[in-house]
């Protein structure tokens, strides 16, 4: 099992980075020799056994992949599916995305530019990223949303103590679709020594093939340990989509498996009947965003509409467009799953297993909870739901706290 | 021939290069924008950009984004756009409409095309949209006779400098400079450089945009350019002033700095 192992040929993207009619590439001119330099890049790396060895490598002795694959007993009991939980929050920082930062760190280094700036919401890309640089001796630049420093101020200490640079944006919706556009400026600026380090599977191609490759190693990981383990394969497969990296991470390995449902879960908000969500599938339409044709909250004059969810991970107006393709196929399901159904998941998580989840991940598995009775009546047993905890909920202890009543906002 | 075209040939015969003068539709009021391009007009500019502002302008600097922020915060939509299109048109002025691509896409592309040139609108300049994505877009452009402008870069291959101004109609745009938009000290090094490898695969006029801020340096890019195009300094001249009269009165003065800037050519 190897969480490098490639994506099978002649899968989307095709060479323009289209899936279907989403992906592709709406940049300013200037970035297309960046991009095209790190498609190059990306495509040479890949093919070398070298890179990943090293790649892998790095996974096993910094990250710490193979996350687990737990089956939650007591949370399965409570919601009438076996869940299985894939531990990505026991990675090295917490989350998924260190396998995006290491591939790309690796990238940047390979490409001999010294500088790599990332956007960041929830601050965890933001994290991933400053540790990646530290490791390899980078210069880092996060542009994180004025609003997201505020409400995730421990994340903001550990970039700078990892020896980031953090920038708060100050314009638009100060979250992070306005730290994306930041983080864009200035690569057209300083693209001959900076590397952007998008956080998730969005952006002009190649970024959401580069970003899928480097965390499909979470579901190659999840499928193997699921047979090993149940002796089949799950009935669904269920992770939140804000951007969409970890669930991309988790279905992809899957999706030529047709008997296995995916399940991809939106931040509901308010409700999607609300103008407070972040549900870009559910709720938004087709257009173009950040360098990408996917789906889009937007007005009928095609301005982007501001997101709300109480994660700021998933706080994004836009979403992957592999995920637009997924659901335009249905090949993937995406339903919203609201702030307290969320919040609601993420308590029962935490008293069932002593496990404490990022709020995106709650998402998820409030999204399995809404799905098991359904899958059990179908399938005439009880199902079997792979989950991906995304993250650990550390950096949301506040968020939570105040939510629970807990802690109220000076403490 | 476009309309665009014209008025660089007749600027060319002078000895001179055309000024291109940005302004968002919308800023500071619809009206005011209106004013505000005819101020421009009046006091010299050749050719009015007119920019259809975007909630996540990727390409632009602090200053044109404050000034569309302010336009959509005043509800601007993409219809009164092409009104004041409409209304600058009159003025015998060319305007050029400038855009990201989603406000284009959800009004129906073919539509834009068509209302854009109904109202009297010569073409428009994509600063994200590259040919490799623009198939509809060229089908619209041709269908109702409208120039399209695609933006080349310091860091464009040769082999994308031939594709991108084998797609263009009317001008090029050369972006004097790796950035965003926004008015600077020091002109380009890489401009002249990228203006000639221009000059070996096209013979259509090469506008210049991107840190133009003084006559001076209008001046200096008039040297080898076609077009001088400022944005953000002469945004700047109504952002910064005390009320709507002091700002037209400082936008006509600038305007007029860069328009004799564009007669005197510095080769």
């Amino acid at each position: 099992m190897s969480a490098t192992e490639p994506a099978p040929a002649g899968q989307l993207p095709d060479a323009a980075g289209h899936f279907g009619r989403f992906g592709g590439r709406f940049v300013p001119e200037a970035l297309v020799a960046a991009l095209d330099e790190l498609d190059a890049a990306y495509r040479k790396a890949m093919s070398d056994e070298s890179f990943r060895a090293e790649f892998d490598a790095l996974l096993r002795d910094y990250a710490g992949t193979p996350s687990l694959l737990y089956p939650a007993h007591r949370f399965s009991a409570q919601i009438g599916a076996r869940v299985l939980l894939k531990r990505e929050d026991l990675n090295h920082t917490g989350a998924h995305k260190v396998r995006n930062v290491l591939g790309q760190a690796l990238l940047t280094k390979r490409m001999g530019k010294r500088r790599v700036i990332a956007e960041t919401g929830a601050g965890q890309h933001g994290v991933a990223t400053a540790t990646a640089a530290a490791l390899f001796d980078l210069e880092c630049v996060v542009y994180m949303g004025e609003v997201d420093t505020e409400r995730q101020a421990l994340n903001v200490a550990r970039m700078r103590m990892l020896g980031a640079t953090v920038v708060p944006v100050t314009t638009g919706s100060r979250t992070l679709k306005d730290a994306m556009n930041e983080a864009m400026r200035d690569w057209v600026a300083n693209v001959d020594e900076t590397h952007y380090l998008i956080g998730t599977a969005a952006g002009p191609h190649p970024f959401p093939e580069l970003v899928r490759d480097f965390v499909r190693g979470i579901g190659v990981e999840a499928r193997a340990q699921c047979l090993e383990s149940t002796g089949a394969l799950p009935d669904a497969v269920a992770a939140c989509v804000g951007g969409g990296s970890n669930a991309l991470g988790i279905f992809h390995a899957f999706v030529p498996d047709e008997g296995v449902r995916l399940y991809g879960f939106e931040a509901g908000g308010e409700g999607v009947d609300t103008d407070r969500h972040a549900a870009s599938i559910t709720g938004g339409t087709s257009g173009v965003l950040h360098g990408a044709r996917t789906y889009v909250l937007q007005n009928a004059d095609g301005q982007t509409i501001e997101s709300h969810s109480i994660s700021a991970g998933l706080d994004y107006p836009g979403v992957g467009p592999e995920h637009a393709w997924l659901h335009d196929s249905g090949r993937a399901n995406y339903l919203p799953v609201t702030d307290a159904e969320a919040m609601a998941a993420f308590e029962l998580l935490c008293r069932t297993e002593g496990i404490i989840p990022a709020i995106e991940s709650a998402h998820a598995l409030a999204g399995a909870r809404k799905i098991a009775p359904g899958l059990a009546a179908e399938l005439g047993r009880e199902p079997v739901i792979l989950v991906n905890l995304s993250g650990r909920g550390d950096k949301d202890v506040h968020t939570a706290g105040e939510y629970f009543g807990i802690l109220d906002k000076e403490q | 021939m476009s309309r665009i075209g014209v008025a660089f040939d007749k600027a060319r015969a002078d000895g001179r290069a055309v000024l291109v003068g940005c302004m968002p539709a919308g800023f500071p009021t619809v009206e005011g924008s209106i004013a505000a391009m005819k101020a421009m007009v009046s006091a010299g500019v050749d050719v009015i950009e007119l920019e259809i502002p975007y909630s996540d302008p990727v390409m632009d600097g602090p200053v044109i984004q404050k000034a569309s922020d302010i336009a959509l915060a005043g509800g601007v939509r993409t219809a009164d756009a092409l009104r004041i299109v409409e209304a600058v048109a009159a003025t015998g002025a060319p305007v050029v409409t400038m855009t990201y691509w989603n406000p284009i896409e959800q009004y129906g592309v073919d539509a834009f095309a068509r209302d854009l040139a109904a109202a009297g609108g010569t073409g428009l300049i994509t600063p994200d949209l590259i040919p490799d994505e623009a198939d509809e877009w060229l089908a619209a452009s041709d269908a109702h006779g409208l120039d399209r402008t695609f933006l080349v870069s310091p860091s464009s291959t040769d082999a994308r400098l031939r594709m991108t101004a084998e797609h263009c109609r009317g001008f090029v745009y050369a972006t004097a400079i790796m950035g965003v938009t926004g008015a600077r000290s020091q002109t380009s090094e890489a401009a002249p450089i990228l203006v000639s490898r221009l000059r070996e695969v096209t013979d259509l006029p090469v506008g210049v945009g991107l840190g133009v801020g003084t006559g001076a340096q209008a001046g200096t890019v008039a040297g080898y350019a076609d077009g001088v195009i400022v944005g953000s300094a002469l945004i700047r001249c109504l952002l910064d002033a005390p009320d709507p009269a002091a700002g037209l009165t400082a936008l006509r003065a600038l305007s007029a700095e860069l328009a004799e800037g564009v007669r005197h050519p510095q080769r």
